[in-house]
């Protein structure tokens, strides 16, 4: 414990700012857990025609992200889709 | 000309109530004619806050139903001449009354009061539509909690999409010594977050407790909650006031005055 702690430790109040701020963009969006699934699932199937991927390791979530425009932050869907292998047949 | 205002939070146990309680205390006080309705029908709670709890012979369904007349059902506040009470029904359930209901009696209250303040209860089903229908301005409750806050997120997009004209926010129980130490969400934290005006901040303290026991509103006595209260009334009414120095420290809190100012 000493000076470092303190700057490492993200306080409790930034944590739960943080996490409303994650938390409202997917409320607003009003994106069930369920359509989540389905989006998911559609994804895979799309990027496995091409290339194979891990499914277990993909991730996507509603998130919010700098626009390039002027009016701020603008919800994003961030996908992590984790390669295997590029399929070559063409 | 008279306003409709609703106090609503989403979550329960923000403070709804005790708000509703020294608003519509604090409003008579700075002597405007007001009648708190607690429509939270089946749980009936703002009596007892009001200290009128004794006195309770008709109520708000009886009023809806043609039992008794509006006048007979209200409770006069004998410490202080302006202030009406028209208590929830206890033994009965949200549906007992309907939003059209609830619309036709505020707009025939308008016509004696200058202010109608309803106590809405918890949730977003019926007892909170019946609340909203006849409401001309919303205050919302939250505290500088996770789920407080994401509730108060959904009701404010709840208000907006019944077109509600005026929205206001106020961040009860806050503790500026945990605001300090950083374990606490900041009032510029939430409003950063919700995005709405504020209205005021009313502190986390022992007096309001105090108050509720009693069955008496603390709303401008000299406690800082009181003092907070009694602000919140006088910007209700359009009055300027500066923000109240909850810390003891003038720098964050002249910011929010400012900002307040700018609305």
């Amino acid at each position: 414990m000493g000076v470092f702690d303190l700057f490492k430790k993200k306080s409790s109040g930034n944590v739960a700012k943080d996490r409303l701020k994650l938390l409202l963009v997917s409320d607003r969006a009003n994106c069930s857990p369920e359509i989540m699934e389905m989006i998911k699932n559609d994804i895979i199937n799309v990027i496995a025609k091409y290339m194979e991927i891990d499914s277990e390791g993909l991730d996507i979530q509603i998130t919010q992200t700098e626009s390039d425009g002027s009016n701020g932050n603008v919800p994003a869907l961030i996908a992590n889709i984790p390669i295997k292998e590029v399929k070559h047949n063409s | 000309m008279s306003e409709v205002i609703v106090v609503t939070s989403g979550k329960g146990g923000v403070g709804k109530t005790t708000t509703s309680a020294n608003v519509g205390t604090g409003l008579a006080k700075l002597d405007k004619k007001v009648v708190l309705i607690d429509t939270d029908i089946g749980l009936r709670n703002l009596d007892v806050v009001m200290g009128l709890e004794n006195r309770i012979v008709y109520n708000l369904v009886d009023v809806v139903e043609g039992n008794c007349r509006a006048k007979q059902a209200m409770i006069k506040d004998k410490r202080y001449p302006n202030l009406y009470l028209l208590p929830s029904a206890q033994t009965r359930d949200k549906t007992s009354v309907t939003p059209e209901q609830m619309k036709k009696l505020v707009e025939e209250l308008k016509e004696e009061f200058d202010y109608i303040i309803l106590d809405c209860p918890a949730g977003i089903e019926q007892g909170f539509k019946n609340a909203i229908a006849g409401a001309d301005r919303a205050l919302i409750v939250t505290t500088p909690e996770v789920s407080a806050i994401r509730d108060a997120d959904r009701i404010i997009g709840l208000l907006e999409a019944n077109e509600m004209k005026k929205i206001d926010l106020i961040v009860n129980r806050i503790r500026m010594d945990m605001v300090k130490k950083g374990d606490m969400m900041s009032i510029e934290d939430v409003l950063e977050i919700l995005a709405i005006d504020l209205i005021g901040a009313v502190p986390d303290d022992e007096n309001i407790v105090i108050a509720t026991n009693q069955g008496e509103p603390l709303v401008g006595n000299n406690t800082l909650p009181g003092q907070a209260y009694m602000n919140i009334c006088k910007r209700i009414i359009g009055e300027e006031v500066p923000m109240l120095d909850l810390a003891g420290s003038n720098g964050f809190f002249a910011k929010i005055g400012k900002l307040f100012k700018k609305n």
